[in-house]
Formats: structure tokens, sequence, C-alpha cells
């Protein structure tokens, strides 16, 4: 079935060379039964593409580890759900899903959009069949999914233990579809510069794929984020890695997107900002996936082995050189229409919005590309740290969340300074009673980090002046419709979809960044060594280390993180001030996994590969107390007892002594390397990031065909009343 | 196996085809059953036209998408410029005179759409 699966591939890239020229030509000929059949081609390479994730999957799902995708990441062992999304973990079968993915967004853009913009819909249609003939050829020539190996292994190597969290599951479909995603409406902007059609229409058609683009990459974000922090041994959500930052710039564009967007649509304004922000949102995208693929990087994020950096390289530069050429050539018809009525509108605080969102995307490609390139020509490692990214970024952020809450309260076009005065008298206020509360000595210590109470002070400003919004427009809805406040806020919500479940979104920021304030702040953490009996003392807490625990696989492992031997912990967490209440108890622990090297012997290779940390920690609404453990196999008497049985055990009764090691690890435990840590707020952070999917979901959510009809043709009624009473 | 794989590849192939040239398809039928073309009609399924850059009916399709656009867009912006009034950001004096000028710019796309030649059927 592997020649089945490269077959598939074969026709795929003759199925994406077919409907590009298809396409092209329609357009060029006017002969849109071209235009039609080059549509048709992307639905036919989406079916073709969706055939080879099957074959790949069912030889997953079936064992067959003739495939060396398979054989490379899964095992007899390795459970269901993960040997299933398995898949995406090597870099072959990654590329067939980010293709998989691209062929189905674009399929659903193309049938929404087929009885519009047909001209630019054919230029998108070329533009995303060459991304997949991108990626096809990719895999056809470098990183082929369906390659084998006779005769077939009898086992697999199995799955990074890394990856075997449940987080990790939706993380990556999650990010990857928000990376294909983006690909939509730069297909579309570049084919509206092409067919010399700028108007708003193709921002109308692209809209909710660049809002679900960015629902989708942003989730990704936050489940890494909240994996980071639930399963590596570090007690961190974001480190400003490469790879963090490379998901993160794409949906920093797609945010000063959707805001501009909405001038565009209204105004006829920003035309430039617009398609400027699009292609660079694609293009980003597009380098997201590069940095994980160029062999630059070493990291879990990386896929090793082949390098794709020359073709990726090509393609981003293909994708940077067309659009500014496009963007150059087209700018006497990318002028606005309208200019800015008033520095004192909404139009200009969302031009300061993009500013200060284009001003941290720069921040970050700096800080992420430019120590890369440098260690790339100059051979000597470079890196930019977490303090570098925080010093500039963290002031930028303020001005975002202070914007968040300044953009809602303004009108379109003009607002005077006394209306501005009135709706800014209630947020001002909030903030300031905020800041009292906090200067007054709760939390303690809150004055010694100015930019966290600045932070506290703004994200409350936001919180009031979007409460206000909800208040005041639940009221004006009550005072036309005499609803109940209920069924007003309700109706309010829902006929105007964009504006409140924009404003939800905004909130969700601002709660999520109360809670990366607070927790990076106010961050109590000790690194200590202890034995069992003994206490520490982390913030407000008492850690005690009551007994070891150890468990050998596979009865005992709840976790099915297929780990040979776990060692670990039983903490006692009790508040450090009398009565001395008990708050939790805790049982970290770190894995021991198999490795590849049967020079390691036959005791010294079921434990000797990449041990994995698992976090144990107690989750509250006002702080988090986190734990990690790392174990001391190493002592002389534990490594006498591998070192024996090395010499002495056939490898199949291996495991002997590792129950033998576990045995004397609780008989005689060794002090252990203990991190921990009490973070404030963290939750909030996960909430916030509920919050802002619940806001997205609203905003994108169509209203029901009936309902547009309806409003529609009352506010044509209207138009035309109005003007024949004036 | 091999037999296998070449029968699903041929089912593949012949599927791919008739997805791909269903328009091209429908084109040569209608071309051949309606030999006089009238280049004014909409550039639907099976229109085809000298090859002298858009046809005449692709962009007047243009020109209604583009206007039918600009329509959805003032409506917007004539109920959020009241919701704004209602909320307390636009003075009563703002409102009136933001009001009558995106009454009259919509007045003046909906006269521009129905001086364009409707829709066939």
């Amino acid at each position: 079935m592997a020649g089945f699966g490269f077959a598939c591939l074969v026709l795929a890239l003759v199925v994406c060379a077919y409907g590009i020229w298809a396409s092209l030509y329609g357009v060029r000929s006017g002969r849109m039964e071209y235009a039609d059949s080059g549509r048709r081609s992307v639905y036919a390479f989406a079916g073709v593409i969706s055939v080879a994730v099957l074959v790949l999957e069912i030889a997953f799902l079936g064992n067959d580890f003739a495939f060396n995708t398979v054989a490379d990441t899964s095992s007899r062992t390795t459970p269901g759900l993960y040997k299933a999304a398995a898949i995406w973990s090597s870099q072959e079968g990654s590329l067939l899903v980010w293709a998989w993915l691209m062929s189905l967004w674009s399929s659903l853009a193309l049938f929404l959009t087929r009885k519009r913009i047909r001209d630019v819909a054919a230029y998108a249609t070329a533009i995303m069949l060459g991304f997949g003939a991108f990626f096809v050829f990719l895999m056809v020539a470098y990183a082929n999914p369906f390659a084998t190996t006779d005769p077939a292994p009898p086992e697999g190597v199995g799955l990074d233990p890394l990856l075997r969290f449940p987080t990790m599951m939706i993380h990556p479909p999650m990010l990857y579809s928000g990376y294909t995603l983006c690909t939509i409406p730069l297909a579309f902007g570049m084919g509206a510069l092409l067919a010399r059609r700028v108007d708003a229409e193709w921002i109308r058609a692209i809209r909710r794929f660049a809002f679900a683009a960015w629902l989708f990459l942003g989730a990704g974000i936050m489940l890494g984020a909240l994996w980071s922090y639930s399963e590596l041994g570090w007690g961190g959500y974001w480190g400003w890695d490469a790879v963090e930052n490379a998901a993160l710039l794409p949906w920093l564009t797609g945010t000063a997107f959707l805001h501009s967007l909405m001038i565009q649509e209204k105004r006829g304004m920003l035309k430039v900002w617009n398609v400027s922000l699009v292609l660079a949102t694609g293009t980003l995208a597009i380098m997201g996936t590069f940095l994980v693929r160029s062999g630059i990087l070493d990291s879990i994020h990386a896929f090793g082995g082949h390098t794709l950096g020359v073709p990726f390289v090509i393609l981003i530069g293909a994708l940077i050189g067309g659009s500014i050429y496009l963007v150059v050539s087209r700018r006497e018809m990318l002028r606005s229409e309208h200019r800015l009525d008033s520095l004192l509108s909404r139009e200009s605080m969302f031009l300061l919005n993009n500013l200060v969102l284009v001003g941290l995307v720069f921040v970050i490609i700096w800080g992420t590309y430019f120590p890369l390139i440098s260690e790339a020509l100059t051979g000597r490692e470079a890196s930019v740290g977490p303090p570098w990214f925080d010093r500039y970024t963290v002031p930028l952020a303020l001005v975002l969340v202070l914007l968040s809450g300044i953009g809602p309260v303004i009108a379109w076009r003009r607002a005077t300074l006394a209306n501005a005065r009135r709706n800014f008298l209630v947020p001002i206020a909030c903030a300031l009673l905020t800041l009292v509360l906090l200067l007054s000595g709760f939390p303690p210590g809150v004055t010694s980090k100015p930019l966290a109470l600045a932070m506290f002070c703004c994200a409350a400003f936001a919180i009031a002046s979007i409460g206000q919004e909800f208040f005041r427009g639940t009221r004006a809805r009550r005072a036309m419709a005499a609803e109940p406040a209920p069924l007003a806020l309700v109706a309010l919500v829902r006929r105007n979809r964009r504006r409140y479940g924009g404003y939800i979104v905004h909130v969700g920021m601002a709660v999520l960044f109360i809670g990366v304030a607070a927790s990076s702040s106010f961050q109590h953490t000790k690194e200590l060594q202890l034995s069992p009996g003994q206490s520490a003392r982390v913030g407000s807490y008492e850690v005690r280390y009551v007994r070891p625990t150890a468990t050998l696989t596979p009865k005992f492992d709840t976790a099915h993180t297929g780990s040979t031997l776990s060692l670990g912990a039983v903490l006692e967490v009790t508040e450090s001030r009398a009565p001395a209440r008990h708050v939790a108890t805790l049982e970290p622990s770190e894995g021991f996994y198999s490795s590849d090297e049967a020079s390691q012997g036959s005791v010294g290779s079921l434990i000797g590969g990449q041990p994995v940390s698992h976090i144990a920690m107690n989750v509250g609404v006002t702080r988090n107390v986190w734990t990690a453990i790392e174990p001391d196999i190493e002592t002389p008497a534990l490594k006498r007892i591998v070192t024996v049985g090395d010499k002495t055990l056939p490898p199949e009764d291996g495991i002997v002594a590792v129950a033998y090691l576990a045995r004397e690890y609780l008989k005689h435990p060794p002090p252990a390397e203990f991190n921990l840590l009490v973070s404030p707020l963290v939750m909030w952070i996960w909430v916030g990031g509920l919050i802002v999917v619940g806001g997205a979901l609203i905003a994108i959510w169509p209203a029901p065909s009936a309902v547009r009809r309806r409003v529609a043709a009352r506010s044509r009624a209207r138009s035309v009343g109005g003007l024949a009473r004036a | 196996m091999g037999l296998l794989i070449a029968l699903l590849t041929l089912v593949l192939v012949g599927l791919v085809l008739a997805i791909v040239s269903a328009p091209l398809r429908r084109a040569r039928a209608s071309s051949s059953s309606e030999p006089a073309r009238d280049l004014r009609a909409p550039a639907g399924a099976g229109a085809s036209v000298t090859p002298a850059g858009a046809p005449a009916a692709l962009q007047a399709a243009r020109v209604r998408e583009e206007l039918e656009a600009a329509r959805e867009a003032k409506y917007r912006e004539i109920r959020d410029a009241e919701l704004d009034y209602r909320t307390g950001k636009l003075s009563a004096e703002d409102y009136r005179a933001i009001d009558a000028d995106l009454r009259t710019e919509a007045i003046e796309i909906l006269n521009r759409l129905e001086r364009l030649k409707p829709r066939d059927a």
C-alpha cells in the first residue's frame, strides 16, 4: 500500500500543475470554464491527499513497520490515540498533514466564493495549488512519508516521550490549521492584486478565514504554553523560544489585519496596510513552518534528518519578492478613498494599534532571526534571551492593553472631547481604584514591580471600558425594544456579533495579561536538594518530602507514558503560617525510558533514554503550587545494580535488575533535586485564553440567513426612508 | 498486491478526471447546442468569449459585486453609527450629520445598482 500512497502524491502533483495552468488560462482568456476546472482541481487535490493520509493512518494503526515513518515514531505498545496522532510527529508525516489541511481549507474557501469574485478566486486558486505543489514536491523529492524498508523491522522505536501527553495531541493540529489557514487570505490578497480588484469584496470573502487562522494559531500557541507549563520540568509557559516566536509573529500581524480590515470595509482606507498585513501573515506562517525544517534548530519542535531549508528559502524569497512587487506596482489603486476625519476617532486608534503590533513584530523578528543568521554566518553561538524580549515587548503590550480599552469607547469617524471625557470617566476611575488598592499594600510587594502594577491598571481600564459598552448597549436595546435586560443583552450580541464578540476577545486578552504579569513578576521559586523528612519554604508554603515513590511499567504506568521506570516523591504542602493548614499532597516523578543503544547493556538500555519530568501541581484561583523532581540514580549503590545486571543478565531479564533498582531506591532513597514554584494567578492565563476563544467564535459565527435578509431589508428601507425625511 | 495498487490508482485517476473535467464537458455541451453565443450573457458555466481581456459580462458582474459589497458595508456603517449614538459615543448633532452623509452615500450606491442591467435568471 506504500506504493499506492506514493502514487497519490504523484497524482496530487499532476493535479496541482494542471489546476494552476487551468486557473490562469481561464482568468486571462475569460474562459471561465477553465477557471472552474482549476477550482475543481483543488477539490480533487484535497480528495487525493485525503486518501494518502488515510493510507498512512492505516499503516500507523495497523503497526505496519515496513513504513519508515511508522517504524520511527510508533510501536506496538504505543497507545492507540498516540498512534493515530504520531503521523504528525515526523518530518514526512507533518508535511503530509500540512498539505492535507491546506487542501481542505482551500476547498472550503473556493466553494464559498464560487459565485463571487471569480477573477480573484481564479488567481487565488493558482496560488493555493502552488503551495500544494510545493509541499507535495518536498515529499516526493526529499521526505517521502511512504518510504519503506524491506524486510520490515519487527517493532518500532515508539513515540518521543515528550509527546506522550494529551495536550500534544491537539497542539500540532491546531498550529498546522492556523498556519495553513493563513495561506488562504494570502492567496486571495495576491489574487486581488493580480486581478487589480482591491475593493472590500475580497476582504469580505476571506475575513472569516483570516479570523479562523487567528483563532487556530492562538489556540495552538496557548496549548503549547499549557503543555510547556504542565509537562516540562522548567515551570514556565513562555520562553521566547524561536519556534514559539515563529508562531506568534503571524498571529500578531493577523491581529493587526483583523482590526484594520474593518476600516477598509467602512471607509475604503488602509488598503496598503491590509494587503501588506495579509501577505506578511501568510509569509510569516511559511517562515514558521520553515524554521522547524531548516536544520537550524535543535529542539523538540525541530524535525531532524533531512533539511528542507533551501527549498523553503526559495519559496519565502519568492513570496517576499512577489508581494513587494505587487504592492508597489498597484499602489495607485491602493490609495485610500477617504482621509482620517479626526485623530480622536476609532480609525486613529486602530492605526495606532497597527503600529504597535507591527513594532512588536519587528522586535520579535530581530530577536528571533538575527541570532540564528549571525550563528549561521559566523559559526559563533549567539542568543537573545527572555530579558531582552521582555525589555521591549512589555511596554508595547501595555500600550496594546490600553488601546483595547480606548478603541471600543471612541466613535467611528470623529468623537468630541466632551463625549470622550464622559465615556472615559468610569474606566479611568476603575483604573485609579485598582492603583489605590495595589499601592495600599495588597498584595505585598506589588509596588516593587512597576510594570506589573501598570499592567494591572491598564487591564482594569480595559475591562471596565468594555463592561461599560455592554451596559450601555443593553440599555439602548432595552429602550428600543422594551426587552428585559438578559434578553436585551443576548439580542444586542446576536445583532452585533463582530463588535461584541471582539469586545469579549479584548476582555480575554486583558485577563490573560493579568495572569502573565502576576505569575511572572511575583513568582516564588526554589531549587534545592531534599531528603525524606526534610522541608523547604517557598513563598507562603511549606513543602515536606514525605517519602520516595517508584513504579514499573506497564501495569502501574497510569499515564501511559511508556517509561520503563518512574521515580518520584510524595510531597506534603501546607501553609507556612499557623495553623499550617494542609493544602495539597503532590507526587512529582521522573520517567526513565528505553534507549536504542544496545551498547548500554541489558539493564542500561532499559533506562538509558532521555528522562522526562512529570510535574505535579496544585491549581488554585489565586496561585499554583508547582513541583518537579530530578531523582539521583547515579549513586554508587544504584550504579552497581545496573553494572552487575549489564554483565550478568540477558536482555529479556534486564527488567529484573530495574525492579531491584526501584526497590533499593525506596529502601535507601538518596537526596533528590527539587524545583518548587508558587506562581500567582496562572489559572487566569488559561481562563483568559478561553474567553478569547469564546469571543472569537461569537465574532466569526455567521448570522442565520433569514436574520441576514431581515436586517438587510430593514436597513435598506430605513436608508431610503431616512433620506426622504431629510 | 501490485494489481490492487494499480486498480486503486486507476480508479482514483478516473475520479479526478471526472471531477476536474466536468466544467469543460458542460461548456462543450452547451456550446454545441447553442452555436450563436450572446457575448453579453453572464459568464456562467459554458460561457466562452473573445480573449480580449475580461469579457463585458464578467466586468458587469464585477461592478455589481463591488456595489453590493459597498451597499452591505454602508448598511453596517449606518447601524454602527446608530449604536454609537445610542451608547453615548456620538452627540446628537454629530450623529445627525454622520447619519445623513451615510444615507446619502447608501442611496447613491442603490441608484448605481438600479442602473446596472438586471442579472439573468
